[in-house]
């Protein structure tokens, strides 16, 4: 059994790609040796800056010889059929078998050599190698992420000869690139690979560059008595920067502190992949930030770390520019700019939003508890940090900025609205629940919706350039987070109003069907067309739970009779309509149904109308016994066309009285 | 040649490199490259890759070569001098291999021990940085350089340009001379770099054009002006295209060089904030049709060359 060695050697592969490339790596591999009968039994792959390494274990030199039996002519066929097959087999007529008057040919296949069957996968699985992203280099044509420089294929410690558009496959590879010595060097199996590249200050695996980051980082801290403010996402991509990462830490000057801190470490993140650091136990920051170096350097950092505490008191020096000279011009007189500011060539200026968010927030208000005025106020300047420096520079500041500059001067819940309207930005976002800020977060993203509604800009497939089904998301738990009582129609206009109540309803049953709801619960309850997605999801809720007891099934059983039969029915002709009576020598069970539904089909009513749903659903129940015996003892088509019409009547008045809670013609489907 | 280099290097021993003595050092490393050392292109860019050097030349199958400084201008970027990082007029310096020879990160980090940067006391990095020029149509993949958390190049394989799918890719390396001259020196402040040995420093060159350079593009510039004049540029580029030079071949430079004019006017409008998010788009898209017209005529002109032979 055999063991392969396969490297990738790159310029450097965007960090962000990485993980993905070798998990690519080692499916495509494992798939092509599969499909070509070449058993393995271990499949390894690693990624990091320079390089995709797959490692495989357990496999043969080659496959399998492989006898297959081939069907020729009949026996008695004509001479020239005959002579065909052999031609085509290879064999003379004395190697055939005759069966059943039919002659079979055995072929016997060698099996052919794995090395022979690596170079093609691996030329295939490189040509075709599902980057997110890829390029040409030089005058050639292949494609890979940055310009693939050396392949390693070593089968048994043997190079499996193979060349790619002008690479070809060698024992050669290459160290950190400026650490150690740069010539390239010759490698003689994987554990020969792994433990030279560890001397050649190469750490192969993510998972080992992450924690050596995460200790070193931890370590340079406490060595000063600070803590690392971790970031798993920093740290997955600067683990994909550095072929030895080295984290250090250096000094910031303290004068930044004065600055927000969200700014700090936006610009620490965003713009220089640093770790913040703070002092335990203590709010805000402290004057120190850890970068990730790719070398151990030889004068212990001191270089580098000036450079970068250099970079960073530059990067905030113009944060520090934005913070003063953005707090030299109030909000309310930044909205002036925003009137030459295009929010939409089809929908007018930013102002115009603004103003059409105001109205709305204003209208709002009171359904969520907040004060009309300050919720106007705070929607009146939601916006005006977008024409801040500091927005222009991290957009994905705005809101945070508008709130720090609106504090102090307007009251708390405006500033707190302005900071947190733009929430929830995703599923893991939280959700507002001050009501001042519920207000103008629903303005502001209704605006959205009804806007670009309008000007038929709707999502389409995987299409939504404006981020339209996030809004309708974002309004959908804001109304459910802070149970709105509302008819969401009403917060649209007219010409968009059925537009809307249908992108809402899908995105809610999205919602739902994510959670886990049944899907069939969920369609019957939105069949009756509420748009108070409180009372919705109250009443999806409450089926939800009946739908977990036994007798359930009894019910919809007996539901279903009634629809079917009312539904063929309805096929032959009109349904009759109107009272059901007790006819004189009506059966005892369709007397008593009658009398069931005359005295359960209000309570329903009732129940439903003060919301509650699980005793509506209860108060259905009383009516399964009933209905089980009159269609146990009773035939609905009765010869007698009066007797007749009254059952069909009395099952429409069943299946009305259900649909009073949900369309249960829905369910289990 | 060799010797000059390694005069230079020693000098950054003893004394960091001047801002004039780090062109003169790239000047040297890449013209022993093969590279032609152009002068400035002399109208107004946004960055050395719009040099007619670089957009142009790297489209059609000649090989080519070139370095050269490029004065940059970015309207927004002004700061009226004050802050010590940020300039609205500056200079890139641009290299470009076409097509790319397949050393030619070694290449570029030769240069960077060229100028003094040792790449075993500094941490250099290459970070994923695709390069789009959107207003050229133009796009390549590579990466920011990193140098102790500074962008000192942007890296970047071409792809496409003028909306064409590049023949040869060429390699497009752009440093940004302050930064990399403020680090070589270690200068906090752009305005305190040496320009040379004699004691002149960056600030009595340039910090009164920054001062004057912003109060225009933030104050002065008029916008109707402005537009006006992107208009007319607009208007001239199909016109100056639909001309034929004396061997029948269509007049592309001076058509791109009025591309050039429309992207620096529409740069001075954004400064003025007075292009609107979504008004935004529709400028970059006017600029990219202008400059794909070139590219287009470029590359039927380099075809014209071939057949006449």
């Amino acid at each position: 059994m055999a063991e392969l060695l396969l490297e990738l050697f790159s310029e450097e592969i965007p960090a962000r790609m990485q993980r993905q490339a070798a998990d690519d790596l080692a499916r495509l591999v494992r798939s092509g040796l599969q499909e070509a009968g070449v058993d393995v039994s271990d499949v390894q792959t690693l990624a990091g800056p320079r390089r995709l390494t797959l490692i495989a274990t357990g496999l043969p030199l080659s496959q399998p010889d492989r006898s297959e039996e081939r069907k020729g002519p009949r026996a008695n066929a004509p001479e020239q059929a005959l002579a065909g097959f052999l031609r085509s087999t290879g064999l003379t007529r004395e190697q055939l078998v005759e069966r059943d008057g039919i002659l079979y040919a055995t072929i016997e296949k060698k099996g052919r050599q794995t090395a022979e069957i690596i170079a093609e996968l691996v030329d295939k699985v490189v040509r075709t190698f599902p980057w997110p992203k890829s390029m040409r280099w030089g005058s050639g044509t292949l494609r890979w992420v940055r310009p693939l420089q050396r392949i390693v294929c070593l089968l048994d410690g043997q190079v499996v000869p193979f060349e790619i558009d002008g690479v070809a496959s060698a024992d050669l590879t290459e160290g950190h690139r400026f650490m150690g010595d740069p010539a390239p060097f010759r490698v003689t199996s994987a554990a020969d690979y792994r433990q030279k590249l560890e001397a050649h200050h190469v750490v192969l695996s993510a998972a080992d560059r992450r924690q050596r980051i995460l200790d070193g980082a931890r370590a340079v801290c406490a060595v000063r008595g600070l803590e690392l403010v971790e970031d798993d996402g920093l740290l997955e991509e600067v683990s994909g920067l550095a072929e030895w990462p080295t984290p250090l830490l250096g000094d910031m000057d303290p004068a930044f502190l004065t600055l927000p801190p969200e700014v700090i470490r936006t610009s620490m993140r965003t713009h220089q992949k640093y770790f913040a650091v703070r002092q335990p136990g203590q709010p805000g920051l402290a004057p120190h930030f850890v970068t990730v170096a790719n070398i151990a350097p030889l004068d212990g950092g001191r270089l580098v770390l000036a450079g970068n505490s250099k970079v960073l008191s530059g990067r905030l020096s113009d944060a520090r520019f934005f913070w003063s000279e953005d707090r030299k011009v109030p909000l309310d007189a930044r909205l002036d700019k925003l009137k030459g500011v295009t929010f939409h060539a089809k929908l007018g200026t930013m102002y115009q939003r603004v103003e059409r968010i105001e109205a709305l927030a204003r209208r709002i208000a009171p359904l969520v508890g907040a004060e009309p005025d300050l919720a106007a106020r705070a929607a009146h300047l939601a916006k005006a940090d977008l024409g801040t420096g500091m927005v222009g520079e991290f957009p994905e500041l705005q809101g945070i900025m508008g709130g720090y500059y609106a504090r102090g001067i307007e009251p708390d819940a405006v500033a707190d609205a302005i900071r947190d309207h733009y929430k929830p930005q995703g599923p893991g976002d939280t959700v507002p629940d001050a009501p001042v800020t519920v207000a103008v977060a629903l303005a502001d993203k209704i605006d959205t919706l009804t806007s670009f509604f309008s000007i038929d800009e709707k999502p389409t497939g995987s299409r939504d350039p404006f981020a339209l089904r996030r809004a309708a998301l974002g309004v959908i738990r804001l109304i459910l987070t802070n149970r709105v009582r509302v008819g969401l129609r009403s917060l649209f206009p007219a010409e968009v109003q059925d537009d809307l109540a249908a992108f809402f309803a899908d995105r809610l049953k999205v919602m739902l069907k994510d959670e886990g709801r049944r899907h069939d619960l969920v369609d019957a309850v939105f069949a009756l067309g509420d748009d108070d997605l409180v009372r919705v999801v109250a009443r999806i809720d409450a089926l939800t739970e009946h739908f977990q007891s036994q007798d359930i099934e009894a019910l919809l059983a007996g539901y279903n009779r009634a629809a079917n039969i009312l539904k063929a029915e309805a096929r032959k002709g009109t349904l009759p309509t109107g009272p059901v009576k007790v006819l004189p020598g009506a059966p005892v069970a369709e007397a008593e149904l009658i009398g069931s539904l005359v005295h359960v089909a209000p309570l329903v009513e009732a129940a439903v109308r003060n919301e509650q749903f699980g005793p509506a659903m209860s108060t259905l129940g009383d009516l399964r016994q009933a209905i089980d015996a009159f269609f146990e003892q009773v035939l609905v088509n009765d010869p007698d066309p009066d007797i007749r019409d009254n059952r069909l009547k009395l099952l429409t008045q069943i299946r009305d009285t259900f649909h009073i809670v949900a369309d249960f013609s829905l369910i289990g489907g | 040649m060799a010797g000059r280099l390694l005069i230079l290097d020693q000098m950054t021993r003893a004394e960091p490199l001047s801002f004039q003595d780090l062109i003169l050092t790239l000047h040297a490393y890449w013209s022993e490259q093969g590279c032609v050392i152009l002068q400035p292109h002399d109208v107004e860019v946004g960055a050395g890759t719009l040099h007619p050097a670089t957009v142009l030349r790297a489209l059609g199958k000649k090989p080519w070569r070139a370095a050269y400084v490029q004065p940059s201008r970015r309207p927004g970027d002004g700061r009226y001098g004050e802050n010590p990082n940020r300039l609205q007029h500056y200079y890139q310096y641009q290299v470009i291999l076409k097509p790319n020879p397949i050393n030619m990160q070694a290449l570029y980090l030769g240069s960077l021990r060229a100028i003094g940067l040792d790449p075993t006391l500094h941490d250099v990095r290459f970070v994923e940085d695709d390069w789009e020029n959107p207003t050229v149509g133009a796009w390549g993949l590579g990466w920011e350089v990193w140098c102790d958390g500074m962008e000192v190049s942007q890296y970047t394989y071409f792809q496409q340009v003028g909306g064409l799918d590049v023949d040869l890719v060429a390699g497009e390396l752009t440093y940004g001379l302050e930064r990399l001259a403020m680090y070589v020196q270690g200068v906090d402040s752009i305005f305190d770099l040496k320009f040379n040995k004699a004691g002149v420093t960056y600030g009595e060159v340039f910090l009164e054009n920054e001062r004057q350079g912003s109060t225009f593009n933030f104050e002065v510039a008029d916008v109707d002006t402005l537009k006006r004049q992107f208009e007319d540029m607009e208007r001239q580029v199909p016109r100056i295209l639909a001309h034929k030079g004396p061997q029948g071949q269509p007049v592309v430079l001076p058509a791109y060089d009025h591309v050039l004019k429309a992207s620096h006017l529409f740069n001075l409008m954004d400064a003025r904030g007075a292009i609107a998010v979504a008004e935004r788009q529709n400028y970059i898209g006017r600029i990219r049709d202008l400059a794909k017209m070139c590219a287009q005529k470029w590359v039927e002109a380099e075809q014209g060359e071939d057949a006449r032979g």
